[in-house]
Formats: C-alpha cells, sequence, structure tokens
C-alpha cells in the first residue's frame, strides 16, 4: 500500500485498525544469490538499492535481533557532510543528497530536517581549521557558511556567547543543508521498500558462521540453518571484526562504547544542531521535546552496549559550559552503542580478501549519516563485484597502500579519531 | 564505573587511569617486512571477551599495569604490573 493522504483517509474510516504490516516476515530459504548480515539502516538500505537499482532481489537480510535495534537506534540522528578531505567530502555530499530525496523516493516519512549544524570555534586555531575546512567544502560545491561571535548570539540566544563564557565563542561553521532524520524510521522506511521489492527480511536470525570454499564464500551457518549464497554482505558495524574474523579476516578495528543521553523532552528551544569540537560535544532538539547530546568515547574496547558514568557528566559539563539555562533540566536516558572505530577514523566499503565477500563498516562516531549513500555503494559493489569510484578510497588495503584516509590527522589510533 | 585493582594502590576507579589499548601487540624488529608492520601499526585481534589491555595509573602512582577485562561485561578478570618488576620497585 502506498502511504498517501487518501490512505490515511481510508484508514481513520476503519480507525486505523487495518493497516496491513509494512512488511512480511518470511521463513528463510535455504538459498539466496545475496545475504545480507546486519539489519540495521546500512544492510537495509544495501538490500533496497540491490533490488531497486541492479535488479537483484533475491536477497535475505538476516538480523540476531530487531530491525535498527544496533546502532541506527542509538545514534544522535546528526545528517551532514562536512567534511574536509576530497573521499569523504564527495562521499557524504552524495549520503546528504539521498537524504534530501529518501522520503519521497522510500514513501516513508524519514523526517529529514534541514535544520542546519554548526562547528563552534574557540580559538583562532579553531578558526583557521574552521576557515581551511569551509573552503575545501564550498570547492567541492558544499554548502558552508562561517558565522561571527554576533551571528551565532542571534541565532541562538540560548547560547553562551558572552566573553565570560568557560569556552568563550569566536565564530562557527554552517553546514546550512546539515540536520537530522529520524532514525527508526529510516530502518523501517528501508525495510518496507525492500521488502516491496521482493527482499526476505529474517528477524532473530544470528549468524554464527561464514563456509569459505576454495577462496569463495558458500553461505551462512545461522541460529535458523545454513543459507546458502554467492555473495555476502556485512552491515554490522560495533561487530565488524567479528563476522570478518569468521571469515578468517582481521580488520583494522577496535570495538568501543559511544553513549549518548537526553533530557526530559521541552518546548522548542534549540533549532539547530550545535557540535564544539573542542570539548567533544553534539547536541540538537527532537521532535518530541527531548535535548539529544553526546560527546566522547569511553576509552576502552567493549561490545557491551553499554558506558560508564564519567562520559556522562563529561557531556553534561560540556552543555552546561555551552547552555548555562540547560541546567535545570533532567537526564531521561542514557544508552550506549558499540562503534567500529577504524585506523584512520574513516569507513571500509568494499571487497574483503574472500571471493563473493565485502562490507560496509568501520563507521566510527558518524555512521548514521552515511546510511543512504553506504547502502546505495556497498549494493553497487556487490552487484558490479568491484567498487564505484565514490567507494574505491575506503577499500580496505588503504592500510597497507599507505593511503589511509585520516580526517582528523590523529594517525593510527583507534580511539583518537 | 570500572574499579581497577592497582598492583601499587589497591582498587581504584577508573578515572584516575589511562587507557593503553591492546597489550598483546608486539613491535617489530626494524627490518621486519612491511606486512609485519602494517599488522602491528594498523590489524587488531578486537576479541568480544577477555581482552589483554594497557592502563597507565597516571592520577596515581603513574604505573603501567596489564589488565585482562572482558569486553562484552566489563569485568575485570586480572590485573598485574606491564613489566617484570615487584611492586617494591616503585616505592
Amino acid at each position: 500500500m502506498k502511504y498517501s493522504i487518501f490512505s490515511l483517509a481510508r484508514n481513520a474510516l476503519s480507525y486505523h485498525e487495518r493497516w496491513p504490516l509494512a512488511w512480511r516476515s518470511p521463513r528463510a530459504k535455504s538459498r539466496y544469490d545475496v545475504v545480507i548480515v546486519g539489519g540495521g539502516g546500512h544492510g537495509l538500505a544495501t538490500a533496497y538499492y540491490l533490488a531497486k537499482e541492479h535488479g537483484i532481489s533475491n536477497v535475505a537480510v538476516l538480523e540476531k535481533g530487531y530491525l535498527g535495534g544496533g546502532n541506527t537506534g542509538r545514534n544522535t540522528t546528526i545528517v551532514r557532510s562536512n567534511y574536509h578531505l576530497d573521499p569523504n567530502a564527495h562521499f557524504y555530499e552524495m549520503s546528504l543528497k539521498l537524504w534530501e530525496g529518501l522520503s519521497r523516493d522510500l514513501n516513508f516519512n524519514v523526517m529529514y530536517s534541514a535544520r542546519g549544524v554548526l562547528n563552534l570555534c574557540h580559538s583562532p586555531a579553531d578558526i583557521d581549521a574552521a576557515m581551511r575546512r569551509g573552503n575545501a567544502m564550498r570547492l567541492n560545491g558544499i554548502d558552508a557558511q562561517f558565522l561571527s561571535r554576533d551571528d551565532i548570539a542571534r541565532r541562538i540566544p540560548n547560547l553562551d556567547c558572552s566573553p565570560q563564557a568557560r569556552f568563550p565563542i569566536q565564530g562557527g561553521l554552517l553546514q546550512p543543508r546539515g540536520g537530522t532524520a529520524r532514525h527508526d524510521a529510516v530502518a523501517w522506511g528501508y525495510a518496507r521498500a525492500a521488502d516491496a521489492r521482493g527482499v526476505d527480511i529474517i528477524q532473530q536470525c544470528e549468524v554464527t558462521g561464514i563456509r569459505v570454499d576454495n577462496g569463495a564464500v558458500a553461505g551462512v551457518e545461522t541460529t535458523q540453518g545454513f543459507i546458502a549464497a554467492g555473495k555476502i554482505g556485512l552491515a554490522v558495524a560495533g561487530h565488524s571484526s567479528r563476522l570478518a574474523a569468521m571469515a578468517g579476516i582481521r580488520l583494522p578495528i577496535e570495538s568501543h562504547t559511544l553513549q549518548a543521553l537526553v533530557s526530559d523532552p521541552v518546548k522548542p528551544v534549540l533549532d539547530t544542531v550545535v557540535t564544539s569540537g573542542a570539548v567533544h560535544f553534539y547536541i540538537s532538539q527532537s521532535d518530541k521535546g527531548e535535548l539529544v547530546m553526546g560527546g566522547d568515547l569511553d576509552f576502552c574496547n567493549s561490545y557491551a552496549q553499554r558506558g560508564n558514568l564519567p562520559m556522562i557528566e563529561h557531556v553534561i559539563a560540556a552543555c552546561l559550559a555551552l547552555f548555562p539555562s540547560f541546567g535545570r533540566l533532567k537526564v531521561m536516558r542514557t544508552w550506549g552503542g558499540v562503534c567500529d572505530m577504524s585506523m584512520d577514523g574513516s569507513p571500509i566499503i568494499g571487497l574483503l580478501p574472500v571471493k563473493g565477500l565485502s562490507m560496509t563498516g568501520g563507521w566510527c562516531y558518524g555512521g548514521f549519516k552515511a546510511t543512504p549513500a553506504s547502502g546505495w555503494l556497498h549494493a553497487y559493489t556487490i552487484a558490479r563485484g568491484e567498487p564505484h569510484h565514490l567507494n574505491a578510497a575506503f577499500a580496505l588495503d588503504r592500510f597497507e597502500r599507505g593511503e589511509v584516509i585520516d580526517e582528523k590527522g590523529a594517525g593510527p589510533t583507534p580511539w583518537a579519531h | 564505573m570500572l574499579l581497577i585493582p592497582c598492583p601499587w594502590c589497591g582498587a581504584r576507579a577508573q578515572i584516575e587511569f589511562t587507557y593503553g589499548g591492546d597489550a598483546t601487540l608486539q613491535r617489530p624488529a626494524v627490518d621486519a617486512t612491511e606486512t609485519d608492520w602494517v599488522q602491528y601499526v594498523f590489524l587488531r585481534d578486537n576479541p568480544a571477551g577477555a581482552h589483554q589491555e594497557l592502563w597507565q595509573h597516571s592520577a596515581g602512582c603513574r604505573q603501567w599495569l596489564r589488565v585482562s577485562r572482558d569486553t562484552r561485561t566489563h569485568e575485570i578478570l586480572e590485573s598485574a604490573p606491564a613489566v617484570e618488576a615487584s611492586p617494591g620497585d616503585a616505592r
């Protein structure tokens, strides 16, 4: 059923009790052309674009839990493409362009809101770096705008722009087309659209092994039995190392916990995404009214999907240094997700050194915004057996070739990006 | 919060420590092959389970520890000096 004002009106007449399920829950077949491991945004997007762009619909998406229950449901929903290095700029800009048309493409409201992403500058060095990055973005055709302290004070009245602030604000780099999207809707929208094109979505099905015959994948062992497939795509960021190890591959990745939290909901007080690199903090207000914020990693390897209080305290301290008026709010909920922290801070999207096996992962802090382009390019790579020019730079072998994409210039330390 | 047992100071809160990463990495010889260096610099086992890792008691005795910790539960299984030394050496 196409969602529209008419289907809404028709279902209102039956008190919204007869909406069809958004996707089927079929039993897994014994063989597929392509198996995608991971039913988050990236896996579901990969399956959707395989069916839509390449006509490959004999595809299964295997999810060990429920759809979007991993990092898709645990991020801070920020969407942007304000990167300096060319491969990142081109890749994330492709993603942002897909975001702009995604609700229409999927016939599902992903609530993409171009409310702007503002990176604050607190020092002359911050301003130099922001100017340099902003100029690089504009040369790459991406919108960027430098704001003075007075511009920022006018736009965001509750941000402490006074000279007495703990971290005085001297300016900021704004990407007006950046913003937020509804994270759950992204998983549900891709799931529904992929299902409509014939993709089987299998939940509660954990992959326990990858069968490799003569250097090529033959299928996956799962908690629901063996499923044969000539091509397997991994979209399991957080656990990429575990899945790759099933095929005998070591990755340049460590798994770390990243926490986030929300305040209790209040009336609209913040209509832009605000970030500060100096204190590593980012905040936005959800449509429900909660202030959604996050900061750094917990800084030790973890698969636990939960973190510790010192980082929560750090995030709140940063929040109150920038927005003193938020001190009267209460923390409603905190949670943690497991991030693939790659060795250069950039993702890995491409073929792995076992025939028929590919991955999209290594997202560090920033996988959500990449979801559409990650799925699109992963699908292209699976269908064609070779990377698209937009993800060629994100190949796994870039590390041994010395062509790392180190946006932050932090060196090979996975928790420094 | 992790409570990390320091062999010199006893159990102390995580915020006194700085993480040093995977303790199993062995720095290759200067003339080792490029593959050895790629493995050392970039590749990690990243286990889900017991992880051997380095911590420095940076806001305490400043000694380096080798800690075994379960990455699925955060349970600390073992803690010992990173280098062979008796606890008396630090005093």
